[in-house]
């Protein structure tokens, strides 16, 4: 390896080979390839992850394996044979198509090599040829050229894999430990990423990561809040660790554009689109399921944009993110997609089809699962222009069977609506009126936990209002609805507690479009966004009373954080102004505000579930005030620290101010002299020794004379 | 005596003051912020009829010239103010209507009697900053007037125009004395401590880079010469404020290209450039000096503005915004400034106006921390002038509207550290 030298070695080497520098462009240099003259390279980071993406350039040809060995009189007979199969798959380059031959014999040698015109088409070749059944005892073995040089470089002997030794792992769930017991969020703004702790009680944000370009598009915490994932052009990385933000997997996978995580957080899905180079070509989409831990490829997903974009015969073209939905609750057990006339369900312990089958459902429209439980429903719209009726259905996996089915009728919509805790799954219906001018609304609500899963048929008390937003009480009865025509909509809660749909109460004329229930219940927020430029109503739905109202002018999006004590809300870059966020307490007092130049995200970091028995809970709740004793105390200490550090800071800062003021003073008082002459001698500093006098001008505007006649 | 409502509840009053001066002021008394008194309008009282001379009524309408302590002598009307009066007033702020583009500047003169304001429709006028009463215009310049300022004795006027000159005027019959030619557009102007010299700034122009021009400033107009006593240049792009430093030994410069300099103004060297890490990062608009010139402030679209030690150039505050800053202004009074401005008028959403943020922002010297907002324009703010009495201050606006505000008893009491 060559000595580092200092640009001054260089100088006097070249002054003693008598080599004249100043014409040396050193731009212009370049080492041979593949010889780095020992120069370490500052870049060495960046190309261990650009190798993810770049090949040698032989990526457009292929290898077909397995071929007849033919004697020379055939050999025409099988290039034929050959071509015909690979050129419908595209376009081979001329003279594309090599098989070698045996020098002496004449002889095939087994195998060829096609050279296509882009590497999009050498992919989709070896994807359906490999395996291709020439005859029974030829099957094609397809590979791509450049995976052939990976192969060469097997070793032949097999040597056993290194046993590494076993690292104790960090701590992930550290975050849930904090004494405080704060939680974190994530933030977005311009170039940089960073990870914050709300401390509520300081009533600021306490920055705990920070990171510039952290992510190429978005970042997303998963769902138990252990690891933040991110983007990036060779694929995903998710990050995570006791007390600093650690790189702990990747997932290779060019070009991601979608990540998802399953609800347990085991696998993630990656997915990413290849505009076509080639404009007759499909859209082609890639599918990854990763095992988030092991960073392996459990399964993986090709084919055109077409067969995964989801919807039957409804009228949705394009794609809806996730392609996957998980069920079947925390364990991960199932993943299921919708396809045309069918639902795709897969188990976790092969990544293979349930019965090697898809369900088929005629039309099916929409699906989703239960939160908690191996059930999914779906919707059928209405079939030959009413003459088979729309149906809602309740299939049960692994053993796909129906449990229960509802026929509807006149149906133009449906949404399906579950409880965070699978209990109660609320179907809304939009029917179409007797003239079928207009759209009515009613809810169908299913009891999934009773026996034969009863149902319950509701209307709103106006049946022709429009719903406007539908929210249910995390793992409550209660749900809102936001509902009504006119520009300030009505808002109505309801309980289905003892299987009786009740109202509640109604609030009218609330300029609120959206519903947030407090993660824990029993709070809400009605929010009135984009039209409503922020409205706030904190509102508490055990007393029926409003706590707060409030206004985030252009608030774009409201985030309860995962333990229902505080929401943020915030304006995110869609708006130029005022970006930045909000943190309010749960009864709608303003804590802090931090604004944020092209704020882009803020996602509260999840926790996972308690474990706390339901009865422990209740207890808890029940001696609330001995419990939180010890927590009043500690607010007050800081509230006292608090007011202290502050009188201390407002004290420091007069001081230093009226450092500065003696200081000026004392230059004014110096220059005094020097002002006056340049003001010709005008005691100018005696500026308030002025009397104003007021002096009164009359005006004599106009004089007429008149006759005043004698009485 | 016409009184009417528009649809935000304000009550206008077209008055004549003084018949024989040849202009009308509009004294429009805003009270918007009082429609819950609604009720207490009935206004029964006829109007004078058509034909009759409004100046009969001067006797009835008091709120006059140095008056806002007297009240409109007209039945409820009266009533309904005084009660208002008595609930917390808010300050209700004169709006001045005698530009027809936006503002561009404002200054007060050292008395604090008038107020001078600079707009792009090339005609400075003269204000009573009591009642926003208009004593005069300055006609002469042919293109948006930048900047202005005044001599201490309040005499002499000068101004910085587009029209690529800059004017010498006598304040009180509004003639020309003199005007300074140069090659590229004018801007900003100041007089020294004595104000016998002026200090000038020209843009950068068809190939000419932007220069700060001194100009001594004769007693007697007639003795007056264009040469420049020292021209500086070096800064890059406009040259948005350059102002005395203490004793007239330093010129203050700063503009587009964000930096603060501070200028020998014997030699015409350099002596200080504010430190990167620390100055503004876009366009400064405005600069505005302490009355003791010990310390200025500075604002910029960077949504800061910032305060700076006139002598050692070094940053005493930062006060930050939400907004781009086109206007700042420091009390005399006490420890308060001003930072006005707002979205760019191009880029205002039509939906609403709070979205712009054209208040005029109140914040503590000190501690830094926001106190208070004014409202009342729907264009950005441009202009900011506090009267040197620290009672009163004035804003302009892209609205063309002049926004004199006197402070209600209430702001004197806002606690202090």
């Amino acid at each position: 390896m060559a000595e580092v030298m200092s640009m001054e070695d260089i100088r006097a080497e070249a002054a003693r080979l008598n080599i004249d520098l100043s014409g040396v462009d050193w731009n212009s240099i370049r080492l041979p390839p593949g010889e780095d003259c020992g120069i370490k390279s500052d870049d060495d980071d960046l190309y261990e992850e650009d190798a993810l993406e770049f090949d040698a350039g032989f990526g457009n040809i292929i290898v077909v394996d397995n071929l007849p060995v033919v004697p020379k009189e055939k050999f025409d007979k099988l290039e034929g044979v050959v071509r015909k199969i690979y050129s419908q798959i595209g376009v081979i380059k001329e003279n594309g198509l090599w098989m070698p031959v045996e020098e002496d014999t004449g002889k095939t040698r087994g195998y060829c090599f096609i050279e296509y015109n882009t590497p999009q088409e050498a992919e989709l070749a070896k994807e359906k040829t490999n395996g291709y059944k020439l005859d029974r005892s030829h099957v094609f073995v397809v590979n791509m050229f450049d995976e052939i040089d990976r192969f060469m470089r097997v070793p032949d002997e097999w040597a056993p894999p290194e046993i590494r030794p076993y690292i104790p792992g960090e701590n992930l769930q550290r975050w849930l430990t904090d004494e405080k017991g704060r939680d974190q969020f994530v933030i977005r703004a311009g170039s940089d990423t960073e990870v914050l702790w709300n401390d509520a009680r300081q009533v600021k944000a306490d920055p705990v990561y920070k990171r510039p370009f952290w992510t190429e598009s978005f970042v997303q915490w998963s769902p138990l809040g252990t690891y933040l994932a991110t983007v990036h052009r060779q694929g995903a990385a998710v990050w995570g660790g006791a007390s600093t933000f650690n790189r702990l997997m990747r997932y290779a996978h060019p070009q991601v554009k979608l990540f998802d995580f399953s609800p347990g957080e085991k696998y993630l899905v990656t997915y990413s689109s290849h505009e076509p180079s080639n404009p007759r070509d499909t859209h082609r989409v890639v599918l990854n399921i990763f095992d988030v831990r092991t960073g392996k490829v459990m399964r993986d997903f090709k084919g055109t944009a077409d067969e995964f974009a989801i919807g039957g015969t409804g009228g949705f073209t394009g794609f809806s993110w996730p392609v996957f939905k998980w069920g079947g609750g925390k364990e991960d057990k199932y993943f299921a997609r919708m396809g045309k006339n069918m639902i795709s369900v897969y188990e976790t312990e092969t990544f293979g089809l349930i019965d090697k089958k898809s369900i088929k459902v005629e039309n099916v429209m929409d699906f989703s699962w239960s939160p908690t439980d191996p059930i999914f429903a779906l919707f059928v719209p209405e079939l030959g222009g009413g003459n088979q009726p729309a149906r809602v259905s309740l299939f049960q996996i692994p053993g796909k069977e129906e449990l229960r089915q509802k026929n509807l009728f006149s149906v133009s919509d449906c949404k399906m609506y579950w409880q965070s805790n699978g209990e109660y799954l609320v179907v809304k219906v939009d029917r179409y009126t007797k003239t079928k001018k207009s759209t009515y609304t009613g809810f169908e609500l299913f009891r999934i936990k009773e026996r034969d899963i009863p149902i319950e048929v509701f209307e709103l008390d106006n049946k022709n209002d429009k719903v406007i937003s539908f929210a249910w009480e995390p793992k409550g009865h209660r749900f809102a609805v936001i509902h009504g025509d006119n520009p300030r909509p009505d808002v109505s809660f309801y309980s289905v507690k003892g299987g009786k749909v009740l109202k509640l109460t109604t609030l009218k004329q609330k300029q609120a479009n959206a519903l947030f229930w407090s993660p824990s219940g029993r709070f809400i927020i009605l929010a009135g966004l984009k039209g409503f430029n922020g409205q706030l109503e904190f509102y508490n739905v055990d007393e029926l009373e409003t706590m707060a109202t409030a206004e985030h002018f252009m608030a774009t999006d409201i985030e309860w954080d995962p333990t229902g004590r505080y929401v943020a809300t915030s304006v995110t870059s869609v708006h130029e102004m005022e970006n930045g966020f909000n943190i309010w307490s749960f009864n709608g007092k303003l804590l802090y505000r931090i604004l944020k130049d092209h704020f882009f995200q803020f996602l509260w970091r999840p926790r996972p579930p308690s474990f706390l028995s339901p009865e422990k809970e209740e207890e808890i709740f029940k001696n609330l005030k001995k419990y939180s004793k010890i927590y009043d105390i500690q607010d007050q200490d800081i509230s006292v620290l608090l007011s202290e550090q502050d009188r201390e800071k407002r004290k420091q800062l007069k001081d230093d101010w009226e450092r500065w003021v003696s200081e000026w003073k004392r230059y004014h008082e110096q220059e005094k002299m020097e002002r006056q002459m340049l003001r010709d001698g005008e005691a100018s500093d005696v500026e308030e020794e002025y009397e104003a006098k007021e002096i009164e001008v009359e005006e004599l505007l106009d004089v007429t004379e008149e006759v005043i006649q004698d009485a | 005596m016409v009184v009417c409502f528009d649809s935000s509840v304000r009550v206008c009053f077209p008055l004549k003051w003084f018949p024989k001066q040849s202009f009308e002021a509009h004294l429009i008394i805003s009270l918007e912020k009082v429609d819950k008194f609604m009720g207490y309008w009935p206004l029964r009282k006829p109007g004078p009829k058509a034909g009759q001379s409004t100046s009969n009524y001067q006797s009835d309408c008091a709120i006059s010239r140095n008056s806002r302590k007297t009240l409109p002598n007209f039945g409820d009307l009266r009533a309904s103010i005084l009660f208002d009066r008595q609930t917390k007033a808010k300050m209700r702020p004169i709006l001045m209507k005698g530009h027809e583009r936006p503002l561009t500047f404002l200054k007060y003169n050292r008395d604090g009697d008038l107020l001078f304001s600079c707009a792009k429709d090339h005609t400075p006028t003269v204000w009573f900053a009591d009642n926003g009463e208009r004593l005069g215009t300055y006609r002469g310049h042919n293109g948006a007037v930048w900047c202005c300022d005044v001599s201490r004795d309040s005499t002499r006027l000068i101004t910085g125009s587009a029209d690529q000159t800059a004017k010498l005027w006598d304040v009180q019959s509004g003639t020309q004395l003199f005007t300074f030619n140069f090659d590229s557009p004018g801007r900003a102007v100041d007089f020294s401590v004595g104000d016998k010299l002026a200090v000038i700034t020209t843009d950068p122009f068809m190939g000419l880079s932007s220069a700060i021009h001194v100009k001594r400033i004769a007693a007697d107009p007639d003795d007056q010469v264009a040469d420049s006593v020292l021209v500086l240049k070096g800064p890059q792009g406009r040259i948005n404020r350059a102002v005395w430093g203490p004793l007239n030994q330093t010129i203050i410069s700063a503009g587009e290209d964000a930096v603060v300099r501070i200028w020998d103004t014997e030699t015409g060297k350099l002596l200080h450039e504010n430190d990167k890490e620390v100055g503004h990062k876009k366009t400064i608009t405005s600069l505005a000096k302490s009355t003791d010139c010990s310390h200025f402030l500075t604002g910029s679209l960077d949504k800061s503005a910032k305060l700076w030690d006139s002598r050692s150039l070094t940053l005493i505050k930062t006060y930050v915004t939400e907004r781009p800053v086109n206007a700042v202004a420091m009390s005399p009074l006490l420890n308060h400034v001003v930072l006005g401005g707002g979205q760019d008028a191009s880029a205002v959403t039509t939906t609403d106006h709070r979205a712009g943020k054209f208040e005029a922002k109140f914040y503590d010297k000190i501690l830094q921390e926001e106190i208070g907002g004014v409202k009342g324009h729907f264009g950005p703010i441009n202009a900011l002038a506090f009267n040197p009495d620290g009672k009163s201050f004035s804003s302009g606006g892209e609205d063309g509207y002049v926004r004199l505000h006197h402070f209600d008893p209430d702001y004197f009491k806002i606690p202090s550290i």
